[in-house]
């Protein structure tokens, strides 16, 4: 019987979601023997064309040739994948969708007028029909493997949509808002990483993205009386995930009032 | 000092949530996405009887676990199971695309089912779609025990013609010259000559005794509330007329808390409920 | 009020040190509060000593803080972190294997989450599909309730009418007194409570400690930081069904679960499904679900309770109404953990007594 055919690409990002899969240590070599894996730079030169059954996709869209690239590789694919931040809200060069590209770019490089960049960052649903993400700066290693055997049986992958408390309560974790420890993004972020920071005593940063019914604005007073004034948090609601559209929309509010005042 | 009973080792386990092995005797395509399963024990171990209406958790291993009304004959006590299963999920698709011989867990069956009226009273059947596959043991019961009841109308809406489910039966059922039946398809089809339109067009057209009707509800929450809402209009009783309802059941047995409609846990008190204990519950949205 | 008969002996700190080792010693793991972090949680004492020492806890809405107390006391703190249903109901089992069955003492168990086991009994222990996982856990459960002679300010047991007093549910009762002497009265309510009685270094009780206990739980009852409106709550709740307040609670609420997480009635799950990467091996597994979660109420098409206002009706009618429908009972016993580990410090009691307020002044 032919395996099922595994793609992993990748567009604006640092590699780290990719790296994920290799850090699968116990299971890499289940995985290797479970699929074929046609395309994977960051672990093998090998270059196979495809269809492909499979395809994992890595980065955000940031340039012209981007947007090309993706919905190749679209057509090329059976099941379409987005993981990581910069796949699934456009990561933490979206920020520049909320400053003058121009500006960064003179200062940044001496010819900015060789540079290709489309004036947003987005992420790959904005483009092309996805078929699931993976949440999280970077993806979560069971969440991965949890997705290929879902996959791999024809199983709806288990991503639950809840908030990240779900997880602290789950495994016992106190609520680091609650006593006043540090302020935290966990109400309204999306569950998957099974609370690593707030289980180290640090406050969530947000990292897996909006949860399925996220309310940021009601976290805002919250936040305030954790001691954050408004130009922290919109620093903390604009990190790893800000340009979820639920998330940007209140940090630009608030951002805004800040001006307004 | 140590008690008997304080085995460090004991184990136990959930019974309820134990699937009983069945294999796929019969695969049966009945629509394009829609296909009905006769499954029979594997081994010795065996579900109890079902009642027109209660539903079965069925499961494929690795894949996951749905439930599913069963649609067989209940009055045919030989120990198949005969169900009709839409593919709308991974779940439900690896059911339709369970051929003969695989294996296939069952749990239950579960919940409340349909209730026959005493002696002499008319039968309305209305179906939406899949909804005809839980009331075809309620029609194949009243049908076994025709002389109880004077009128009988089966009315089957269905959106396209390739949708309709059961085809042969319901042109067997309308021959038979004891009860009415009518089907009408949402769209038009080259293929029909029959009606097209809602089903509330049939059922303001079918003649009733309202104070003597008993009327059985399923399919689309939509098409419930309206058909209902209709016979109370005309004068049924809303305890004389049941529907069954569809909300998220994961264990069958009141421990998972998904299927909750207001004071019901649907799995254990439903799906089928008279119309007058739920039409308050289901006039609220999101409830 | 009276205390059950035989009239209440007395042991000392030491007493309680006795207790945990001969618990320890008949083969149970004996859980109880104990200070992690910044809260106390409930979690296997190795001996007496890991009990917190003189902590107290301030809390309310949205808050919790611990404190140092004047003295000694071991079980003066309300609403932590964690309820005793974690170790009934695990917030993840095995669906389809063995279970191993744990043989806990419970340390500590105060009124309110006597009842909220005597509510999962309803649930998870009833007829006709009792969870044996369940039933066998709590059958093996040595509980040693702690009448509560300090309630918190987010604690409202008493207008749910449970506490302070423990009244059944459990082998031994303590009440402790703190001050010139710390020491705790302490009864049996079961032959095995008896029996552990026999075996622990204990006196009898003067009239004046037991006078004192008596009165030290009358005024715990009168000094609940929160009470529940003095209405027909699950009347309330049904004709609130469409009250608009439904979408004013949606504004301040997060929707972030932890309100279920933490009710130690709450008792919903999911279950996932898992496969290794070769698929010859499949697992079910159960894990805490809540009535927040988007997918909770999902059917083909979406989920029913789409709005975050309508799944915090859902909550609420559950616990103070529908649960009464499904279990004969109310679902919430006044343990006041909700108001104090939700985030945005919604508070359950304003939230009754805001609809009973525009029911009367629509």
């Amino acid at each position: 019987m032919n395996r099922p055919t595994l793609a992993v690409w990748k567009f604006t990002s640092c590699d780290g979601c990719q790296l994920t899969l290799l850090d699968c240590e116990d299971e890499l070599l289940a995985v290797a023997e479970a699929v074929e894996i046609r395309h994977f730079p960051e672990a093998t030169r090998k270059d196979l064309p495809g269809p492909f059954d499979v395809s994992l996709v890595e980065g955000s869209i940031s340039t012209p040739r981007e947007v090309e690239r993706i919905k190749r590789i679209r057509e090329e694919s059976g099941l379409l994948v987005a993981i990581g931040a910069c796949a699934t809200s456009g990561g933490i060069q979206a920020l520049r969708n909320f400053a003058d590209l121009r500006e960064f770019q003179r200062i940044v490089y001496p010819h900015p007028e060789f540079l290709a960049s489309l004036e947003h960052v987005t992420p790959i649903a904005t483009h092309v029909d996805v078929d699931y993400e993976l949440r999280g700066c970077p993806i979560d290693k069971r969440q991965l493997v949890g997705l290929l055997s879902a996959l791999l049986k024809g199983r709806r992958p288990d991503l639950p949509k809840g908030s990240v408390c779900n997880d602290c309560k789950r495994r016992g974790v106190t609520c680091l808002l609650v006593e006043g420890r540090e302020p935290c993004l966990g109400p309204i972020t999306q569950a998957g990483c099974g609370a690593i920071c707030p289980s180290y005593g640090r406050g969530c940063y947000g990292c897996f993205g909006p949860s399925g019914s996220t309310r940021p604005e009601a976290l805002i007073p919250v936040l305030r009386g954790a001691g954050l004034d408004d130009p922290g948090i919109v620093r903390m609601l604009r990190t790893y995930n800000a340009a979820a559209p639920q998330t940007a929309a209140v940090s630009t509010e608030l951002e805004g009032a800040g001006d307004d005042a | 000092m140590i008690p008997a009973a304080l085995d460090p080792k004991r184990t136990v386990r959930a019974t309820a949530m134990a699937p009983v092995p069945y294999t796929v005797f019969d695969h049966r395509r009945e629509t394009r996405d829609t296909v009905t399963l006769t499954l029979l024990p594997s081994g010795r171990e065996a579900v109890p009887p079902f009642a027109p209406g209660q539903f079965t958790m069925l499961s494929v291993a690795g894949i996951g676990e749905i439930p599913v009304s069963v649609s067989g004959d209940a009055d045919r006590r030989d120990g198949r199971i005969v169900q009709t299963i839409r593919a709308v999920g991974a779940v439900s698709a690896a059911l339709c695309g369970a051929e003969a011989g695989r294996r296939i867990g069952v749990r239950g069956p579960f919940g409340k089912g349909w209730c026959l009226p005493a002696a002499g009273g008319d039968l309305l059947v209305v179906a939406g779609g899949i909804g005809l596959a839980p009331l075809r043991p309620l029609v194949l019961a009243a049908l076994a025990r025709r002389d109880r009841f004077r009128g009988f109308h089966l009315l089957v809406g269905a959106r396209t013609h390739a949708d309709l489910l059961y085809p042969y039966l319901i042109d067997a059922w309308a021959r038979r010259g004891d009860m009415t039946v009518a089907a009408t398809l949402d769209r038009p089809a080259d293929t029909w000559d029959g009606r097209v339109g809602l089903i509330t067009g049939p059922l303001e057209e079918t003649a009733i005794a309202p104070e003597r009707t008993t009327a059985f509800l399923c399919g689309p929450e939509i098409m419930i509330r309206v058909c209902a809402g209709a016979l109370v209009e005309r004068g049924v009783p809303a305890e004389s007329i049941q529907v069954s309802l569809e909300r998220n059941m994961q264990c069958g047995v009141g421990w998972c808390g998904h299927c909750q409609l207001g004071p019901y846990l649907l799995c254990r008190q439903g799906p089928v409920r008279r119309w007058d204990h739920v039409a308050d519950l289901l006039d609220v949205e999101e409830l | 009020m009276l205390f059950d008969h035989p009239p209440p002996e007395v042991i000392d700190r030491a007493g309680l040190d006795q207790l945990v080792k001969l618990l320890r010693a008949d083969g149970y793991t004996v859980i109880g509060p104990t200070v992690r972090g910044d809260a106390i949680v409930l979690a296997e004492l190795a001996n007496g000593a890991d009990l917190p020492d003189g902590i107290g806890v301030d809390t309310d809405a949205g808050r919790y803080r611990l404190r140092r107390r004047g003295d000694r006391a071991v079980f003066n703190h309300s609403a932590g972190p964690q309820s005793w249903k974690q170790f009934v109901h695990p917030p993840r089992q095995r669906l389809d294997g063995p279970e191993t069955v744990h043989r806990y003492a419970f340390l500590g168990t105060r009124p309110c989450d006597l009842a909220a086991l005597a509510v999962l009994d309803g649930v998870l222990g009833a007829a006709p599909h009792p969870d044996e996982r369940y039933l066998a856990r709590r059958d093996e459960i040595f509980v040693v309730a702690v009448n509560c002679v300090e309630p918190g300010s987010t604690c409202f047991c008493a207008s749910m009418g449970i506490g302070p007093k423990a009244d059944r549910g459990y082998d031994l009762v303590l009440t402790e007194r703190t001050g010139h002497e710390h020491r705790f009265l302490i009864s049996a309510g079961s032959v095995a409570g008896e029996e552990m009685m026999d075996r622990l270094s204990h006196r009898r009780a003067s009239g004046g400690e037991i006078a004192a206990g008596l009165q030290a739980l009358d005024d715990a009852a009168d000094s609940m930081g929160r009470t529940m409106p003095e209405v027909d709550l699950r009347g309330l709740l049904v004709r609130a069904r469409r009250s608009d307040h439904w979408e004013e609670v949606a504004n301040r609420c997060l929707a972030c679960a932890n309100c279920t997480m933490v009710c130690p009635t709450c008792f919903c799950t999911t279950v996932e499904d898992t496969t290794d990467l070769e698929g010859d091996h499949a697992e079910r597994w159960q894990r805490w679900g809540s009535c927040f979660d988007p997918d909770f109420s999902f059917v083909h098409g979406g989920p029913v309770r789409e709005t975050v206002g309508s799944r915090y009706r859902q909550w609420m009618s559950h616990k103070l109404s529908t649960w009464y429908d499904q279990f004969g009972t109310s679902g919430c016993v006044g343990c006041g953990r909700c108001i104090a580990w939700c985030p945005a410090g919604i508070d359950l009691t304003a939230e009754a007594a805001a609809l009973a307020e525009k029911e009367e002044a629509p």
